[in-house]
């Protein structure tokens, strides 16, 4: 596509063309309705003037007679600029005036004419040049015929003056408005243009690029702006992502290592059929501790991808609150913990009961994993985890509180991160997923999850939006 | 029992079915949907394993198919596809159970087995028994012997969900599934603790225990001297 191509195909250029179209009708629309006002005025006042004169001229007959009347005539017509005069007899003879050549049959139709018509002065001197007159034909009493008009040279100069003006602006609002349209659509287009070589960077792979805004607040800004926001999403997402994928390749490929190198040592080292099954029957562990790894990030990237918006319906988070703590209440038990369960109000939510259940679950194992009675008998303290339930406002808070070693404020939010573990908790099984999976559901609902200090333990607390998440909006 | 395996994976369906050979039952395999649904059709068999995605006819439709034909062979389809939407899409299509890869054969042998029996006759009786143990489902009273065992109610669903099964293999999932209705993993093992206390109070002071733990598979309860 040519570039000239390209700048008539523009929004900005269509737009000029139809207000261009609109101007100039406008203009000329205006001129027109200026000249012919004009003109109307004009004959209006040469109506007027010849009428006056005629009362005059009648005036002078009444009291003069034809004599007076053809000298008063004589008198006026030689005046510069007069008006056209003519007396007649009744057989057309003429007395007096300064106009000859009149058009056949004028002087038969008393009342208003337009006619060509000479000056007797020109005739005179040899030129005809044909001249317009507004007429009016009186008739005298006594047969005598009076003519006065006017001369339309002047009414027909402006006329054409107007005209040609009207011309001119029409042509002078094309010419002014394509160039000033052209200047608009070729500033837009420029940035359009920019706009359009910075995406074409970015979908080459460059998400670091952001669009040039202009910094005027305009739409193109606007749009702009939104744009970049838009990409800053994007690029937030895909750091993510490629955070996800590195945790993923270091902490599954280090039991697949571990996996792998149990089996290459039985191979090697095994002599008979025990040590065989002892060494399948780790491999059987480990890949158990694999898949189970590989369900919780599934079911994060799930929760994160906002799929599982479709199932969300209405149930009671009290209730999850005592299924949940009536499942991990003998594990709390054997441990010796007193898992408490405070929900005896009922507070509905809307939501993904399933995930809902793993997510509270998996904060109360941690909870579980994290507190050791022994640390706090020694300390004074009651070993007790207190599971909560309760609606605030227009939220529902879900609380786990134990009376563990907590979790450092600096920590905090780090920890909610995929795999993150802090150094002291290596030891304990699990996959570093349950916090994350915690606050991805969270998120999922529209909702978070806090990490707060129990003073002392810690205190996880996912708040849920009662009417479940609402859609974004635009 | 005769079992039919559906699976587009040649390798996992031979797997399958020499397993099955091998624990005393007698499996056939077909690699695609519309072999798969030819097969089920003659209705000769106790189980159909269904893989989900399979060439030519996916396995939900085959048993959609199968299903409208009248034929309620249970079947229990395998997916890759592990979340609870497809769960329940694979059940609402008329599957009887669900088990998302990768699974363990000891879990996909228990299901089978339980699916197996269900169609044997629904377990419907008011009173479970295993051996001493009488489980009384309308009065949910519990006895050994002369003994009256007072039970949780979550204890009770479990024990009454292990007695209907009695002589098979549950698994943790299974109960998990079927007594929390709880579709995920919970990272720790809380389904062992659950078993222990119930074992305390069903077998403690016995010298015949019931409730049997199955390695690396799961728990059965049976009666020893039998």
């Amino acid at each position: 596509m040519t570039a000239l191509g390209k700048l008539f195909r523009t929004t900005t250029f269509k737009l000029t063309l139809v207000y261009l179209t609109v101007f100039a009708l406008f203009a000329a629309f205006l001129l027109g309705y200026f000249a012919l006002n004009t003109r109307r005025l004009i004959t209006e006042q040469i109506t007027d003037t010849v009428n006056a004169e005629i009362t005059g001229l009648s005036e002078q007959y009444r009291l003069g007679g034809i004599r007076r009347l053809v000298i008063v005539v004589d008198a006026r017509a030689r005046r510069p600029g007069s008006s056209l005069y003519l007396v007649t007899t009744f057989t057309g003879e003429a007395l007096a005036g300064n106009v000859t050549a009149l058009a056949p049959g004028i002087l038969d139709n008393p009342g208003w004419t337009e006619t060509v018509y000479h000056r007797i002065d020109e005739a005179e001197t040899g030129e005809h040049p044909d001249h317009h007159a507004l007429v009016r034909v009186f008739q005298l009493p006594g047969g005598f015929r009076l003519l006065v008009g006017r001369d339309l040279e002047e009414r027909e100069r402006l006329y054409h003056i107007v005209l040609s003006a009207g011309r001119w602006s029409v042509a002078i609002v094309i010419v002014l408005g394509l160039a000033g349209g052209l200047f608009v659509t070729r500033r837009v287009l420029r940035r359009v243009d920019a706009m359009t070589e910075t995406t074409r960077t970015i979908m080459a792979g460059d998400l670091g690029e952001r669009l040039p805004v202009a910094g005027t607040g305009d739409e193109l800004d606007r749009l702009a702006d939104n744009l970049n926001a838009m990409l800053e999403r994007i690029e937030a997402l895909m750091r993510g992502l490629k955070e996800v994928s590195d945790n993923i390749a270091h902490d599954l490929k280090t039991p697949l290592t571990r996996l792998r190198n149990r089996s290459e040592e039985a191979l090697r080292t095994a002599k008979n059929d025990a040590e065989y099954r002892t060494a399948l029957e780790a491999t059987i562990e480990e890949s158990e501790g694999l898949i189970r790894t590989f369900n919780a990030l599934l079911m994060i990237a799930r929760a994160e991808s906002g799929q599982a918006r479709e199932d969300m319906r209405e149930f009671d988070a009290a209730e999850i609150a005592r299924d949940v703590g009536e499942l991990y209440e003998p594990l709390a038990e054997e441990k010796g913990i007193a898992l408490k369960v405070d929900a005896d109000t009922p507070a509905k939510v809307t939501g993904n009961r399933e995930l809902v259940s793993q997510a509270l679950a998996n904060l109360v194992d941690n909870a579980i994993k994290y507190t050791e009675p022994r640390d706090l008998v020694s300390n004074g303290a009651t070993p007790e985890i207190v599971v909560r339930a309760l609606g605030e406002g227009d939220r529902i808070l879900l609380t786990v509180a134990d009376r563990g070693p907590g979790i450092p404020e600096a920590d905090r939010s780090r920890v909610v991160e995929r795999f993150v573990r802090l150094e002291q908790s290596r030891s304990q099984p699990g996959s570093g997923l349950g916090l994350s999976l915690a606050a991805a559901v969270a998120r999922l609902h529209g909702g978070e999850l806090t990490l707060a200090d129990n003073e002392p333990g810690l205190k996880s607390i996912i708040a849920l939006p009662r009417g479940g998440p609402v859609q974004m909006a635009g | 029992m005769r079992l039919l395996v559906i699976e587009d994976d040649r390798d996992a369906a031979d797997y399958l079915v020499k397993a099955f050979r091998e624990v005393g039952h007698v499996a056939d395999a077909a690699t695609d949907g519309e072999d798969g649904l030819a097969m089920a059709l003659d209705g000769q068999y106790d189980v159909l394993i269904v893989d989900r995605m399979l060439p030519k006819r996916d396995g939900l439709s085959l048993i959609g198919a199968l299903r409208d034909k009248g034929i309620e062979t249970p079947a229990l389809i395998l997916s890759a596809l592990g979340q609870v939407d497809d769960r329940v899409k694979g059940l609402r299509a008329g599957g009887d159970d669900y088990l998302p890869k990768p699974y363990s054969f000891t879990e996909l042998l228990a299901r089978t087995e339980v699916l197996a029996r269900r169609r044997g006759g629904r377990n419907e009786e008011t009173v479970l028994r295993v051996g001493a143990l009488a489980l009384d489902r309308l009065s949910h009273q519990v006895r050994r012997g002369e003994d009256e065992i007072s039970l949780q109610p979550r204890e009770f669903r479990l024990l009454e969900y292990l007695m209907k099964h009695a002589g098979q293999v549950v698994t943790r999932t299974m109960l998990l599934e079927n007594v929390w209705d709880y579709h995920f993993d919970p990272q720790t093992n809380v389904i062992d603790v659950h078993i222990s206390r119930l074992r305390s109070k069903i077998d403690k002071g016995f010298s015949q225990p019931l409730l049997h733990t199955v390695r690396g598979a799961g728990y059965m309860i049976r009666d020893g001297a039998r």
